[in-house]
Formats: structure tokens, sequence, C-alpha cells
């Protein structure tokens, strides 16, 4: 039946060249995300030895800044989604996000050895991130066609993952080649990151074309998921089959009477049920979720390979990531986000089962690592799709922020609580109790919001 | 159509312009053509250091009063004794670190990968035993602190020790198991047996003496780190931390426990060497200068630091 729908709602893709086309936007946004990643990865690879051969700053230091790094600009997220809706300019925001992190690529060099201005550096790179999210994910919400959401948001981080991995390669290449010359190292990072912004403002548009290119008949002219601002806890269920592309009344210029978006408003969010549902979900799997350094370390640990292949692991990760998030994308819209993002975490109990189990040997590696990456490709891109879906279109960033947020600050709680542990205990027994708690909190999610994404698609 | 056309000439022109920056920062680095290649690990009485001043950070051989050349070695941090050198350096794929360990013609013995970012080295005075310390943040147990790795790898057995973590750890006389153990700082002694280094754990330090035979550690002194055992193998340097957080140099006395703070009143965050019998080396910022150097301070606590050598670190005393 689901099929049924899906199929009808694929003849309406833009340019009738079959089902299989992605939104320019979202080729545009990749890539964006394609080299701003790239440039931060390099710097984050690159700092420690700029750190203590560039500036004589000793590991304690290090460990400090490291702490800033990481630390919380969650509020930053927020505002920024809740600035792009109440603008209704989710690319201007995105750009001041993505701006902001370019720029401080330029500060390094400045603020030489002050421990004090590098940490600023940071943190303000991470405020641009925290900024720029929310919008970023609302547009690609916005370009894409309803039933393909989830390939869409595989498209885009497929697209980022492969520039994390890209920028590690590229930090060390200069540093064999060039030795100690920081300057370049950031200006590399600089020029990468400008480009990214370049071709978010040269060649990313959000504001619709003319309905006759975008358009095509049979879509639906309204956002049809949304009942908005009747929000009387209603199911978002607004079965509209057939509504196949993205919501044209979203936009700026061409929208007769766009709803005012207060901070007021915003809160209302809340009363979305199933908004509400998802979010404290997410919140609830992120309390679970123990940090992916654990996971290697004791991964490294029950494999048998030692400490020495520790940088590795994470490779491992993001190349599963990579390959893994259009198809899985794709299987979401097809099977329903919200079950596969659930079949995500379920991978993730398998590989902290694994890591808490008797198993030794080599043989762990791919294979926790394969779920590792599979559960981010199931879940990462995944989720917000799902969202996206849920959300009425004035008020996107801010509910991509709010569950954002409240995944980040989960997740930020729960490492600490398994570090504790670990301490305290050891890594196997830590992990025994996440997977655990994880299994708990992934069939709590289950039975808490079921849906199968049907009536969004 | 104009706006692609604009944004596709501003990104070719970033691209240009970046491309332009490392090409024209790589040439300028080019070797100055004089006394390159001459480095010698068998010349005693010179000094080998890495050379801070251009920024490729080559290898400097100079002897005292004499002419310093630098090769075509280049090391983030480099040691050498009894004819084998190990330099520790950045490798692109995978992207990472190694340590190269080279013989008395500077002929490549192995390559091991090392897991973090280079911070120690050292090499036994007979040039057997080769030891590193790398160092990461992101994965120890306390977030936002650091963890170490140290390795040792025997060139006459070919056996490779790659993290001490596996010996057996004594700490007051009883045996210490906590998961938050690091370690750094490998020096050796003369037997090429005996080794000493530090243990961090529990935000505080210890001087572990270590044996590779039995592969046991045991905790000698608190509050030391990076150690440096002297020639004679009767006292060990290092660094020491003072109530304000900086490190100060001091030397233990073996034999008797004794502990003396060294004249260098600066902090000091490296792992000395032994000039000779009396005499402290390490590197450090001089106040005001953009580059370490390198000094020499008596290791009786009197005197005061000498400059060995400008814009160097990682000094290598060939005897």
């Amino acid at each position: 039946m689901y099929l049924a729908t899906s199929r009808s709602a694929s003849p309406t893709t833009p340019g009738g060249a079959g089902p299989a086309r992605v939104s320019g936007t979202v080729v545009g946004l990749g890539l964006v995300s394609f080299f701003t990643d790239a440039s931060s990865e390099l710097v984050a690879a690159f700092l420690p030895v700029y750190l203590l051969y560039g500036l004589g700053i000793g590991y304690l230091q290090f460990g400090v800044l490291d702490g800033l790094y990481t630390g919380a600009t969650a509020v930053l997220r927020l505002a920024g989604g809740h600035l792009a809706d109440r603008t209704a300019r989710p690319r201007a925001v995105a750009l001041f996000g993505y701006g902001l992190s370019a720029v401080t690529k330029l500060g390094f060099p400045l603020v030489g050895g002050s421990v004090a201005g590098i940490g600023g550096l940071l943190a303000a790179d991470r405020a641009g991130k925290g900024i720029r999210t929310a919008p970023r994910d609302a547009m690609i919400t916005a370009a894409s066609p309803r039933a393909a959401l989830g390939r869409a948001f595989g498209v885009h981080r497929a697209l980022d993952t492969a520039g994390a991995l890209l920028g590690p390669l590229l930090a060390f290449a200069l540093l064999a080649g060039i030795g100690s010359a920081y300057d370049a190292v950031f200006g590399t990072s600089f020029c990468l990151a400008l480009i990214g912004v370049l071709i978010l403002f040269f060649f990313v548009r959000v504001d619709p074309p003319a309905p006759v290119t975008m358009a095509p008949p049979g879509t639906g002219a309204g956002d049809p998921a949304v009942t908005w601002p009747g929000a009387d806890g209603g199911v978002p269920a607004v079965a509209r089959p057939g509504a196949g592309q993205g919501d044209p009344a979203a936009r700026r210029g061409g929208a007769p009477a766009r709803p005012r978006v207060t901070l007021r408003g915003s809160l209302a969010l809340l009363r979305n049920v199933a908004l509400r549902r998802v979010a404290g979900c997410a919140l609830l799997l992120g309390l679970a979720t123990a940090g992916d350094a654990f996971l290697f370390v004791t991964l490294a640990e029950r494999s048998g390979i030692g400490g020495n292949a520790l940088s590795l692991m994470p490779l491992g990760t993001a190349a599963t990531f990579l390959l893994a998030a259009i198809p899985v994308g794709r299987l979401a819209d097809r099977l329903g986000r919200w079950r596969v993002f659930l079949a995500g975490q379920a991978l993730l109990v398998a590989g902290y089962a694994l890591l808490a189990g008797p198993l030794t040997g080599w043989a762990l590696l791919p294979v926790v690592l394969g779920l590792h990456g599979l559960y981010y490709a199931a879940t990462d891109g995944v989720l917000m799709a799902h969202v996206g879906a849920l959300l009425p279109p004035e008020l996107r960033s801010t509910g991509l922020a709010l569950v954002q947020t409240g995944q980040a600050l989960a997740r930020m709680a729960a490492a600490v609580a398994f570090g504790a542990l670990a301490q305290g205990w050891a890594l196997r027994p830590a992990f025994t109790v996440f997977a655990a708690a994880l299994l708990v909190a992934t069939v709590a999610s289950a039975v808490v919001h079921r849906t199968t994404d049907r009536e969004y698609a | 159509m104009n706006r692609r056309l604009a944004g596709i000439c501003t990104i070719a022109v970033v691209l240009l312009a970046g491309a332009g920056y490392v090409g024209w920062t790589v040439w300028r680095q080019r070797p100055a053509s004089a006394a390159t290649g001459g480095l010698d690990p068998a010349r005693s009485g010179t000094l080998l250091y890495v050379d801070e001043a251009a920024g490729d950070r080559r290898v400097g051989q100079v002897a005292p009063g004499g002419e310093a050349a630098t090769g075509d070695l280049r090391c983030l941090r480099m040691y050498s004794a009894g004819g084998t050198t190990i330099c520790l350096r950045a490798l692109t794929v995978p992207a990472g670190f190694e340590a190269l360990l080279l013989d008395r013609n500077l002929a490549k013995i192995r390559t091991v990968r090392v897991d973090g970012t280079p911070s120690r080295a050292r090499v036994s005075a007979s040039g057997r035993l080769v030891a590193w310390t790398v160092f990461r943040s992101g994965d120890s147990y306390d977030p936002g602190r650091f963890s170490t790795t140290a390795g040792i790898y025997d060139t006459a057995d070919r056996k490779l020790y790659g993290s001490l973590e596996d010996f057996t750890l004594t700490v007051d006389g009883a045996p210490y198991d906590r998961p938050d153990v690091n370690f750094w700082g490998v020096t050796f002694a003369a037997d090429d047996r005996t080794f000493y280094a530090t243990l961090g754990s529990a935000g505080r330090t210890w001087l572990l003496r270590g044996d590779l035979r039995t592969r046991t550690l045991t905790a000698i002194h608190e509050n030391a780190e990076c150690p440096a055992v002297s020639p004679d193998g009767t006292r060990v340097a290092y660094k020491k931390r003072g109530a304000g957080g900086a490190w100060r140099l001091h030397v233990l006395d073996l034999a008797s426990g004794q502990e003396v703070a060294l004249a260098e009143t600066a902090n000091v965050d490296d792992q000395a060497v032994w000039f000779d019998p009396t005499t402290v080396g390490y590197a450090t910022t001089p106040a005001g200068a953009r580059h370490p150097a390198v000094f020499a301070v008596p290791a009786d606590g009197s005197g005061a630091p000498r400059l060995v050598r400008p814009d160097a670190s990682s000094p290598a005393p060939l005897t």
C-alpha cells in the first residue's frame, strides 16, 4: 500500500528524469559541508602538533582547550534555528555560521600562543557550526520531496563524511610535505572553508523557481503535513498521498501571508505531540549512547590490535557511513524513516553487546566498525528526515534545532556517565550497562512513537 | 547565469590563491644550498638537534665552535645515541605519525606506526634500545584530558614493546591496577635492560624503574616526569611540578634519595639529556623568543643556564 503511494509520488519528481534526481540545493549544501568539514577536520588533526611544536603548549593546557572545543555551544543551535525561522532566511543564517567558522581559521596565526585566544577561536568555530546546522537541515528538507527526504539527507551526509575523511589526509600531507609551515596549513583550511561559503552564496538557492519547473501538476499546493497552528495536541497525520514536492508555501516573497514566527510561537512547537515524542525519544536514546571514543578504545582492547591503530578506527566507521548513507536513506524512504532510525539504534545495541560479550579477536574490528557506521547511516540524517517532515515549514529550523540540541546534550551527559562508570569499574561492564539501557530506550521509543512515516510521505 | 559565472570565477581564484600560497611556502623552504646531507650520527663530540629556524624541522649537527650543517632528515622530535637515530614524523597515508629508526649510516632499520602526537624520543647509550612517547586527546577516560603511549623497540632482538600497559606495576609496594594509568618519557640505563619512565594516574606522577626482562615497573619517587638517567646510572634528571604548576628540572641521587633543583628557573617542558656527567641539557623557549633553544645547566644545582644552540630543540649529544 505504501509502495503504491510512493510510486505514485515519483513521477512528480522535478525534471521528469526519473525518480533518482536529488535537488540541486541538496547537492549544493552537500558540497558546502564537504569543503567545510574538510577545512575543520584539517585543523582538528593538525592542532595537537601545532600546539605542541608550534607554540610549545603542553598536554595539560591542551586538555583544557579540547574540552572547550567540544564544549557546550548547544544553546547557539537553538538560537540559530530560531533566528532562521524568525527571519525566514535560513540561508542567510547558515551563511553567517559557515562564514564565522571560516574566519576563525585566519585567526590562528594572529593569536599566536595565547591559550585564551586559541580557546576563543575554537569556541567561535563550534559556535558557527551550532548556528548553521539547523537552518541547513531545514533547507534540505524544504528542497526535497517528502517521499525522498531520507535519500536527500543521505546524499548530504555522504558528502559531509567524505569531507571529514579528506581533512586529516590533507593535514598530514601538508605536515609531511612542509613541516611546520603552520600559516600554510591554516591558509589551506581557510581556503577550503571559503570555497564552502562561496558555493552556498553563489550556487545554493532557496527561493523556489516558478512553479512550472519545480512543482509539476499533481503536487499539493500547500504543505500537506501542517495543521499549524492548530496544534491541539494532534498527531500530525495529514495523509495527503501524492504530495511529493516540498512545500512551496514556505517561501518568503511568493507565499501569501506567511505566519509570523515569535519565541512564544516557537515554544508552541512543544505542543506538537509527535515532535515531543520524537525529541523525547532522541533524548532518551542519547542518554544511553556511549561516546565514540570509548567504543574505539574498547574495540582496540577486545580485538587485540592494541592502541597503535586507535586513530585509524574512526576511518572504518566513517567509510561505512559514507558508503551506506545514500542506500540506507533510500531504504528509510521506502520502509519508514522512524523504523530505520530504530533499526539503526538496534545495530548500535548489537555493537555494544559484542564489546561487552566474551568474543575477542581481530574479526571484531570489521563487524563492530561496520555496525557503528551503519548506525550512523541509519540515524544521523534519517532522524532529521523524519523530524523535518513533522514540522510546519515556518518553524522547521527551530524544531530541528530542538531535537539536535536535546540529543547533543544527552550524549554529552552520557559520555561523562560512561567515563565515570568505566573508571570506577571497567570498560566491558560499562558497555553491558549501556547495551541494556540502549535496548530499553530503543524498545521504549518503538512503543511510544509508532509510525511508518506513511502519513508524512 | 552571471551569478553562476561569478561563482565559478571566485572559487577558481580562491583555489589558485590557496595552491599558490602552499606552493610558495614549499619553494621558500628549499634547503639553503650550503652544507646539507652531511649528518654523521657516529661523530662523537657533536650535537644533533632539530632546527627550528626555517620551519621545515630539519635535523642539524654542530661541533663545538664549528659550523652547523643540516641534512635531509626532518622530524618533529628526534634522538640519537650509539649510532642509532629515532625520528618521529608525520606520515600522509594513512594519516598519522611514525617512528623512523635509522642505523649509523642513516639507513632505515624499520618504521613503527605510532598512534598519537609525538612527544618524547630516546635511544640507549649502546644504540640497541629505542623508546618513544606519543599522546592523544579524546580517548582518555576523563573527557578533555590526554592519554599517552610509551613504546620500546629492541633493535637486537627486533622485539617491539608496543606499550608498557601489560607490564606488572607496583606503587608503594603494592600492585597498582587502575584503568587511568599513563606512561611517558622512557630513558635507558647502560645495561640495556633497566629503564626509567613516568607513571601518571589519578592526578599524580611517579618516577618508575622498569625491567625489560621481567616486564616489571616499580615506582621509586613521586612528582617526577620525563626522566633522563645519567651516563653512570647513579642520578636521574627530571622535571618536577612546582606549586605554581610550572616544571623545574631536578636531579635525584638514586642511592641517597637526595633531590636538588637545577639553576634554570624558567618553566621547562622537555625530557632532559646529559651532555656529560656534570651537565644537563634541555630545550625551552627563552622569554621573548619565537622558537625554543637548547641550554645546558650544571647537574648539581650550582651555576646558571648557558645557551648552547639557538632555534633548536630535541638535543642529542653524541658521545
